[in-house]
């Protein structure tokens, strides 16, 4: 199959070509984190912390930004433009099915979400000395998994709307409620408990993902009656195979 | 040889029957119009010979290949501009024909398509900065790529000024000199007259006839008018007697001779049989129009209001 490497191919430079997609999606959470890094108070250690400062509790919730921008926000706008623009009734009159574009554009999705991923990381670790996850697999893992859950959220979104423009409110929405429930709005140690507790079950698994990147501060935000670290896991696959069963279901080509 | 044969055709959506007996056959190398009124079943019928629509009753038979059942090799070999379909804003013209080339097993050679639909020069623009024009060229060129032996073109002229519309006239008669076979659904006569070879009028989804250009012209119930000024004394029997003719009037010294058929050569020989010289000779000419109104009771669609080429 020669055509999927060149619908991805594709597929980026059109991504790279939406530059407030690139912005938001891939860059914004870097320096978001940068930002609030040059704010002193927030890169002092404190005791009620546990010795950490601020910005290394916070650091995790700079990455779901970007996940979720991508997989509610730019998934969602691209899918119903296609379908809306007779682009994937196009594709349907040749050899290739237009599933294969939706792969396509899930690739480049996953990939721009690794490398905004890589570089909140990368930047944390070399400029504000936040050391990167201190258990990368389990970090991999809910990292991939958060992601696949929202994507399901995304997918859904992208199946039942009927217009690019119904797509974005909804993604906006979508993405307004996953940051305040996930706990990424506020930091989540000043949140009450119910919201911390149920941001444990919203993709992409804040929670999750702070305790991979670091166990104290895992710590720190996770509440007292809070699900252990697989649990959480199990829930977000749980979540990611039903959203997206549900989008298959109800989708819509035309 | 047969490209493309439908058989009474069927399509319903719910109560609402889109298609309700359509047939035609299509021989290879033809230029093969439909046109009909809005709502005839021209589109419903398009889209069930590329396969996107299944249909309730009736065969179709693209190259010997059922589009429902060998869709993979249908589309292998049926190229297919659609009307309301269109590509990502920010796709150049280039990256969009290697693309789609690359969804065939054995496709044209992009870059001759490109300059053969003179977009060379727009290789690097994107579809969005496109002209009108452009982008129909480009639809155009995409249902090529794949080296299709048949193409359906459908409505391709609408939206275009009137010199884009002549130039993509004269582009499609190249396009089947290269032995592709065309089927064009247009509503506009002058397109389907000039183009097709062969032409099948659809109305209340039905095929009302088929015919080529001229031949459909000749059936119209219309009536021919002939006009001209005579120098010598003419008795009027000497026309009314002929079988085509339906009526002679003479206005300011100006005959009218109104009749069917092949009114203008039984006219004239007339006239020469009575050693009459004609002078001032004028016919208005039936065409295509005519046709649209004797085989489905209303005037042809107003062209969409032209757009103008930028660019």
């Amino acid at each position: 199959m020669r055509a999927l490497p060149k619908l991805v191919a594709v597929e980026t430079k059109l991504f790279l070509r939406d530059s407030a997609t690139v912005a938001f999606g891939v860059l914004f959470p870097s320096g978001l984190l940068l930002g609030l890094g040059a704010i002193p108070t927030l890169r002092e250690a404190s005791p009620e912390n546990g010795g950490l400062r601020s910005i290394d509790i916070w650091a995790p919730t700079a990455l779901v930004f970007g996940m979720v921008m991508i997989a509610v926000q730019h998934v969602p706008s691209v899918i119903a433009t296609y379908r809306e623009r007779g682009i994937l009734r196009r594709l349907s009159t040749t050899p290739v099915p237009p599933r294969s574009v939706l792969l396509a554009q899930m690739i480049v999705a996953f990939a721009s979400v690794v490398v905004s991923a890589a570089l909140t990381i990368v930047i944390a670790w070399a400029v504000l000395d936040i050391a990167p996850p201190e258990r990368p697999l389990e970090f991999l893992v809910a990292f991939v998994v958060g992601y696949a859950a929202l994507l399901g959220i995304g997918l859904v979104a992208a199946a039942v709307v009927r217009t690019s423009s119904a797509a974005n409110q909804t993604g906006t929405l979508l993405f307004v409620a996953l940051m305040f429930l996930g706990g990424a709005f506020l930091p989540r140690v000043v949140m009450p408990d119910v919201l911390r507790e149920v941001g444990e079950f919203v993709p992409p698994g804040l929670q999750a993902l702070t305790a991979a990147w670091s166990v104290e501060a895992g710590e720190i935000t996770a509440t007292a009656g809070g699900q252990p670290f697989w649990l959480q896991i199990a829930i977000m696959a749980a979540l990611a195979v039903i959203t997206s069963a549900v989008a298959a279901k109800v989708y819509r080509w035309e | 040889m047969t490209a493309l044969e439908v058989r009474n055709l069927h399509k319903r959506y719910g109560q609402h029957v889109a298609v309700d007996d359509v047939s035609f056959t299509v021989d290879e190398g033809e230029i093969f119009g439909i046109i009909g009124p809005n709502g005839a079943g021209k589109t419903t019928t398009v889209e069930s010979i590329a396969g996107l629509r299944r249909p309730d009753s009736g065969s179709i038979s693209v190259l010997g290949l059922d589009p429902v059942k060998d869709r993979a090799e249908v589309r292998e070999r049926l190229g297919v501009q659609l009307q309301e379909s269109s590509f990502p804003d920010a796709i150049k013209v280039a990256e969009a024909l290697e693309l789609y080339s690359s969804f065939y097993r054995d496709p044209a050679d992009w870059r001759e398509l490109m300059e053969l639909l003179d977009l060379t020069q727009k290789r690097s623009t994107q579809y969005k900065a496109l002209s009108g024009g452009q982008k129909q060229r480009l639809s155009i060129a995409l249902a090529l790529v794949g080296n299709p032996r048949i193409a359906i073109l459908d409505e391709l002229t609408t939206g275009l000024d009137p010199q884009a519309r002549r130039d993509t006239w004269s582009l499609i008669e190249r396009i089947r000199d290269r032995g592709v076979t065309i089927l064009l659904v247009t509503h506009f006569m002058d397109e389907a007259e000039r183009l097709s070879d062969r032409i099948a009028v659809i109305d209340g989804g039905r095929v009302a006839a088929v015919d080529t250009p001229a031949g459909l012209i000749a059936r119209s119930s219309a009536l021919q008018q002939v006009r001209f000024r005579v120098r010598q004394p003419l008795d009027e029997s000497v026309l009314t007697d002929l079988p085509d003719v339906t009526g002679v009037e003479i206005r300011d010294g100006r005959w009218l001779v109104t009749g069917t058929g092949e009114l203008l050569s039984s006219v004239a020989g007339a006239l020469a049989r009575a050693e009459v010289v004609a002078e001032d000779l004028r016919v208005d000419q039936r065409n295509l129009d005519d046709a649209f109104m004797t085989f489905t009771g209303r005037a042809p669609q107003a062209p969409a209001s032209f757009q103008r080429e930028v660019g």
